[in-house]
């Protein structure tokens, strides 16, 4: 049984938030650390609250530590030693196997992310601007009284226009297909994944093995916890629409470019595989259909959909390709960040994208996987292709469109996004954060 | 393959030395020969556990003859199991033949290995971790210390896949068919 009044909301549910402030926090000193924690406990909101909440319940805060923030805040080596390698390592010392390269490496990224002192985050949600201003307001003044604790940077995270749908700077809608968990009294849409057992995301319980991983030390830490990895992708719009300009002469040719690449239909998300030939506004909101589908039966050479699609790429729903996909599925959380880019407007050089969150409880088999092999594997499906989006590109790879008599190649990917930041985090319980704040 | 490169036999000799190999995310990545991806791990059997492991070589025949496609997510061209003693006890050696790295699907091996039995296998040599249920970590740093690299591979038609083979062959048996229907 979940225990969901001691596990964080963040993964567990979506509060009716359209604004957020992610604050990657450092502690001079342990005591300030656990003061600041305890300052906030109340404002953090549990699983079973938030799922509950109405409009004037709006405890969204969420809290999470890096391997160094625990270390500071009194957590013992020997203690530390039983968390994940990836974890105590860090994101940018694996940047080499994630694929994080060139442009894409550490030492291009921003928000000194990758300093020492980055202790932890703390993630503001709020319905709208007004209850933001409120928040940060109320965050300053516990930072006033103690001054151990300190911003070490902030992203400020926004839907942007048009409004009438979920999407990212590149117009894809977003938020189609999450996990589902046993317990939570969802029950998946037709053709999406089984639910999945809680130890898949949720540390203390069994997995989709049927075993329990045993919970790293203390336990009184980490029970109800999840690992979180953070993803700060630069999204450069004005080269996307460019190059479906260049790749379409009308512009229902773009859209078909920009749908062969995701999977799914730009604004609407209908799969490619139940309508490969026109989009289906009608067939996307249906959510008895618009995830009813598979690869190997019903589009085996990737006519509708090609095989290196990022939704192909990143939930690839075949056994032939893996027999444990419901073992690599993580939580995602997270939304924009930088200014709109209007359709009709040049790129502007600015800084806009997304910032994410993925939660598991495995950063090695669940979102290091996704990245380093099903994002950035040439060989992946013997493609020699990376994920258009996801995957690191230079320009040097191409993308198969199957097609008959002979397949289409869009040529020359180049890169549509840039990792601009990353790192891991420990999500504890609401029990583990009054054991940091209470650690002497 | 993009190119005719299959057509010219090669042989790489492969340094002792890990040191410089790409790390994958959980130790080296012995690189791709002419021979692809290759796996050899021998360990010493526990005594008296011969029969064991002899025996699961007809669990995995009726495994792969039940569904054919049981092994698929391990991309296989080839397995080989051999037992020998050359005088310091009886081992194990698993010899399998990829197309891809090991490391990168470890956990669907794992989960295959446990499916399918091999995991039995393992349990009866030496050094196996007891908590491999649930420390996919300890179980590939098994294999890992267990791996022994291979100094020369050579392939006849190299870096070829498997599923390029089936592909020409498939290829090969619809133009026949083809050529049937046109008599």
């Amino acid at each position: 049984m979940l225990e969901l009044e001691d596990i964080q909301h963040y993964l567990l549910t979506r509060p009716h938030a359209t604004i957020a402030e992610y604050h990657f926090m450092t502690f001079s000193d342990a005591a300030s650390g656990r003061r600041w924690i305890n300052d906030l406990l109340h404002t953090i909101g549990n699983a079973k609250t938030v799922m509950a909440a109405s409009d004037t319940d709006m405890r969204w805060v969420s809290m999470a530590f890096t391997a160094n923030g625990l270390r500071k805040l009194g957590i013992s080596e020997t203690e530390l030693a039983t968390f994940s390698e990836p974890f105590l390592q860090g994101m940018a010392a694996r940047a080499g196997m994630l694929g994080d390269t060139g442009a894409n490496h550490p030492d291009n990224w921003e928000d000194n992310i990758t300093s020492d002192n980055l202790h932890a985050v703390v993630i503001l949600f709020a319905k709208d601007r007004e209850e933001k201003d409120r928040c940060l307001k109320a965050h300053e003044a516990y930072l006033v009284n103690n001054p151990g604790v300190k911003i070490l940077s902030t992203l400020h995270i926004e839907a942007i226009p048009p409004y009438d749908y979920v999407h990212e700077h590149f117009g894809y809608r977003d938020r189609i297909t999450t996990p589902v968990i046993e317990g939570m009294g969802v029950e998946p849409t037709p053709g999406s994944h089984p639910p999945s057992k809680a130890g898949e995301f949720i540390l203390g319980y069994a997995d989709d093995t049927g075993e329990t991983v045993p919970l790293p030390q203390p336990s009184a830490l980490t029970r109800n916890g999840s690992y979180l990895a953070y993803r700060k992708m630069q999204e450069h719009v004005g080269a996307f629409r460019d190059y479906l300009r260049a790749n379409g002469e009308t512009e229902e040719e773009q859209e078909l470019v920009a749908a062969k690449m995701m999977g799914r239909w730009r604004k609407s998300g209908a799969p490619l595989v139940l309508c490969p030939h026109k989009d289906d506004p009608e067939l996307a909101g249906d959510n008895q259909r618009n995830n009813n589908f598979d690869y190997e039966k019903m589009d085996p050479h990737g006519y509708a959909c090609p095989i290196g699609a990022h939704i192909r790429r990143m939930n690839v729903r075949d056994n032939s390709v893996t027999r444990i996909m419901n073992r690599r599925l993580i939580i995602r959380r997270g939304g924009t960040y930088g200014p709109y880019l209007p359709d009709d407007a040049p790129e502007d050089g600015a800084n806009r994208g997304i910032a994410v969150f993925a939660g598991c409880a495995d950063l090695s088999r669940q979102f290091e996987f996704l990245i380093s092999v099903w994002a950035n594997d040439t060989t992946f499906e013997e493609l020699n292709e990376r994920d258009p989006f996801a995957g690191v590109q230079d320009g040097s790879l191409d993308f198969a469109i199957p097609k008959k008599p002979i397949k289409k190649k869009l040529k020359n990917i180049p890169a549509f996004t840039t990792v601009r930041g990353g790192a891991y985090f420990f999500l504890p319980g609401i029990s583990g954060l009054r054991y940091l704040a209470g650690l002497t | 393959m993009s190119d005719n490169s299959w057509q010219t036999p090669q042989a790489v000799a492969i340094p002792k030395s890990s040191d410089g190999l790409e790390k994958g995310r959980y130790g080296p990545i012995w690189p791709k020969t002419p021979a692809n991806y290759g796996f050899t791990v021998i360990a010493k059997v526990i005594e008296g556990r011969e029969e064991a492991i002899r025996n699961y070589g007809k669990t995995i025949e009726e495994a792969v003859k039940g569904s054919p496609d049981v092994l698929a997510p391990l991309k296989l061209h080839f397995l080989r199991w051999v037992l020998f003693d050359v005088g310091s006890g009886l081992h194990f050696m698993y010899q399998g033949i990829f197309d891809t790295d090991f490391d990168k699907y470890v956990e669907d091996a794992i989960a295959l290995f446990n499916s399918t039995g091999i995991t039995t296998v393992f349990v009866n040599l030496e050094g196996w971790p007891e908590d491999w249920k649930t420390n996919v970590p300890a179980v590939t740093k098994f294999f890992h210390e267990h791996q022994r690299p291979s100094f020369l591979e050579y392939g006849e038609y190299p870096f070829v896949s498997a599923d390029e083979v089936k592909k020409a062959l498939r290829l090969k048996a619809a133009f026949s068919e083809m050529l049937d229907q046109m008599q």
